[in-house]
């Protein structure tokens, strides 16, 4: 490295000094690519949304903003939009439940029970992807249609009213919500438990472990990382979506993302900028909190 | 043993008959491969038994029908006077040290060793866990992960996880396997003084003869799914029954030879046209040919025509040539070519006794009678010879 050509002098100790020196260059090298993405496609429109979150609103697109540090932005929005950014929340944590509850067994199944089919069926988990996410959004449309087979059923059992309907509901907004992160709680969940070294079970079962005893306190704990990062990937983009809500759900049933989606149609960009700031930081309280209390950290 | 007579007879005596492990019959197949062929034995309680042989003989098998992992395919195991051949090995009141030490990774050592008496609903273990971390010399890391532990502490926390729960049956799976050869030693006499100490029975795979011998208090030489032998490790190494044992447990000379006549004490055989003599009852065999077995360290050799020294006198051999010499510390291995081809090796001890030989001397061997034993000629002379190791 061109580094050695700088040392001053270049005496006998040089060559002994400069190895380990080289070996630390080479590595921020190595790091530079990822830093400057991180850097143009982070740093910098994080720094320019909070900017923006705090220019003067009475500015527009083709006038011009100007930076006024108008710290009502934040308040103007929690007051309009608060509820939308609670039901987003709630929306969120509901259907990454409902992915926990139906993804775990489909995970577990495959890694445990799989055998040779196993690369199959996370062939199978992954397939919707080749589908485009509104093809896949709009299809629910007609799966939870007025006059289609699920509502008939569901009131021919009276389990609806015979008014009843599943479209334009919250319920249809979290269905499109798990239906679509699922996979993303799925394949890290898959990885996490396909590491579970089985004779870690054998073990457990001759220390008078019953299966699900063994399964409570080794194979539950042990497969915690991917859980955590199979609910993250799962909690985060859901609580940011709006194209659930757009195509299955109704007035009522709007989440911040939405609104976000409409002040930036609209034009207003400084309390679009703040709501997006405050639903980001929302988030990262809520998953700061969530994964200090899994003790992932402590986890290999 | 008295015959475990009586069937049922109150195993709550506590009688050492009624807490044993007995294997009847016991018999492991995997489609048409057998790995455990029909096994009978008994463990008699407080006992350190171990079962010897290469590796897919059929021993971890076995071991791990009797800790439940395995269902066997037909046969019993008794333990404590009731049959446990279909018990989930949750409920089975055994305990197995595993190979790979099988350690929960995100447990403390100590909640690796209270597992068991936890499973088992028991609140207060802490005093049970300082006292087994005690034994196994491992106080001080009671809050260590096992990741933070080198190979030969986890090995000890893995016997501590199965020791506290008081297991009727110990089973050790290659427990030093994983060991240098160093601490394997060490381990070895700190395992026998466990056992020792704790008092119950311990029934311990390995492939590591030595080992066996070394801890034992009976060993079983298994090889392909049957138990070749079984006895104390002396009576093994000195009455080898097969040509495996004889080769597997140390090492053995085999010499084509024929009974020529056997009718009292002794029996003359003739080995290449010497004629050499044995004991009757280290005859194995009841078939004129035979293969005619003595082991290295039992010969001496002496330059060609020179007279027996008087404890080795008896048996000769004559017309060897010295092909090969090893020096390893205490002993010296001679290889010597038989005048029909055959080499034998030959260990003799560094006492200073000894002639100086080189390599093209011409020596005879000579041996006592009573080390000579017999075997059916009918097996092969090579089985059990271990091709990687000396």
């Amino acid at each position: 490295m061109s580094a050695a050509s700088h040392l001053p002098g270049g005496g006998a100790s040089a060559a002994s000094d400069d190895a380990p020196r080289k070996r630390g260059l080479g590595g921020y090298l190595l790091l530079s690519p990822g830093g400057l993405w991180l850097v143009v496609f982070f740093v910098v429109p994080t720094v320019t949304l909070v900017a923006t979150s705090l220019y003067d609103p009475s500015g527009s697109l083709q006038l011009g903003y100007a930076m006024t540090w108008h710290w009502q932005n934040y308040t103007d929005a929690v007051v309009d939009y608060g509820p939308q950014l609670l039901r987003s929340l709630q929306y969120a944590v509901i259907a990454t439940i409902a992915c926990v509850l139906m993804g775990y067994p489909l995970a577990y199944a495959i890694a445990f029970k799989g055998g040779r089919f196993k690369n199959l069926m996370l062939v199978a988990v992954i397939a919707p992807f080749f589908t485009s996410f509104l093809v896949r959004t709009l299809s629910w449309q007609y799966i939870l249609g007025d006059n289609e087979a699920v509502v008939s059923l569901l009131r021919w059992l009276h389990v609806l009213g015979p008014e009843g309907h599943l479209l334009a509901t919250p319920f249809a907004v979290i269905t499109g919500l798990t239906y679509n992160f699922l996979p993303f709680l799925v394949l890290p969940l898959y990885a996490s438990l396909e590491k579970v070294d089985r004779r870690l079970l054998e073990a457990a079962s001759d220390l008078y472990a019953s299966p699900f005893t063994a399964f409570r306190k080794v194979t539950l704990p042990l497969s915690m990382p991917g859980l955590v990062a199979g609910t993250l990937l799962t909690f985060i983009p859901a609580a940011g979506d709006y194209i659930n809500s757009e195509l299955l759900g109704n007035p009522t049933t709007r989440m911040v993302g939405n609104e976000i989606q409409d002040l930036f149609a609209a034009g207003d960009y400084p309390t679009a900028s703040s709501l997006s700031v405050i639903l980001m930081a929302a988030i990262v309280l809520l998953v700061a909190i969530y994964v200090r209390r899994a003790g992932t950290e402590e986890l290999v | 043993m008295s015959a475990a007579a009586p069937a049922g007879a109150a195993p709550t005596e506590g009688t050492s008959a009624g807490t044993d492990l007995v294997l009847r019959g016991l018999r492991k197949s995997y489609g048409s491969f057998t790995a455990v062929h029909d096994l009978d034995l008994v463990v008699p309680s407080g006992s350190f038994f171990a079962l010897l042989g290469p590796s897919g003989c059929g021993k971890t098998t076995t071991l791990r029908m009797v800790a439940g992992l395995e269902e066997p395919t037909s046969g019993q195991i008794m333990l404590g006077g009731s049959d446990v051949s279909r018990l989930k090995p949750y409920k089975r009141p055994v305990n197995t040290v595993f190979q790979s030490y099988a350690l929960f990774p995100h447990l403390s050592i100590a909640e690796n060793v209270a597992f068991g008496l936890k499973r088992r609903g028991k609140k207060k273990v802490d005093a049970e866990v300082a006292a087994m971390l005690e034994l196994v010399e491992l106080s001080d890391l009671a809050k260590r992960r096992p990741a933070q532990l080198s190979g030969g502490q986890q090995q000890r926390v893995a016997l501590a996880r199965a020791l506290i729960n008081r297991p009727q049956v110990l089973l050790l799976d290659e427990p030093l396997g994983a060991l240098d050869l160093k601490l394997r030693r060490q381990m070895q006499l700190e395992l026998k003084h466990i056992q020792t100490e704790v008092g119950l029975t311990f029934v311990h795979v390995t492939h590591d003869q030595e080992e066996a011998m070394t801890m034992a208090d009976t060993v079983a030489v298994m090889n392909k799914g049957r138990i070749e032998q079984m006895g104390a490790p002396e009576d093994l190494y000195e009455n080898p029954a097969t040509t495996f044992v004889a080769n597997f447990l140390g090492q053995s000379n085999l010499v084509a030879g024929s009974v020529v006549e056997g009718g009292g004490e002794t029996v003359a055989l003739d080995v290449q046209g010497t004629r050499l003599t044995a004991p009757r009852a280290r005859l194995a065999t009841d078939a004129p040919q035979v293969w005619v077995g003595v082991r290295p360290e039992k010969i001496t050799l002496t330059r060609a025509g020179s007279p027996a020294p008087s404890a080795a006198a008896g048996n000769l051999l004559a017309g060897g040539v010295v092909t090969d010499i090893s020096f390893v510390g205490v002993s010296t291995q001679y290889v010597v070519r038989m005048p029909w081809g055959q080499e034998l090796s030959v260990f003799l001890q560094n006492t200073g006794a000894h002639e100086r030989l080189v390599v093209g001397d011409a020596v005879d061997l000579h041996w006592s009678p009573d080390h000579t034993f017999c075997l059916d000629a009918s097996q092969d002379a090579r089985a059990g010879v271990e091709e990687d190791e000396s």
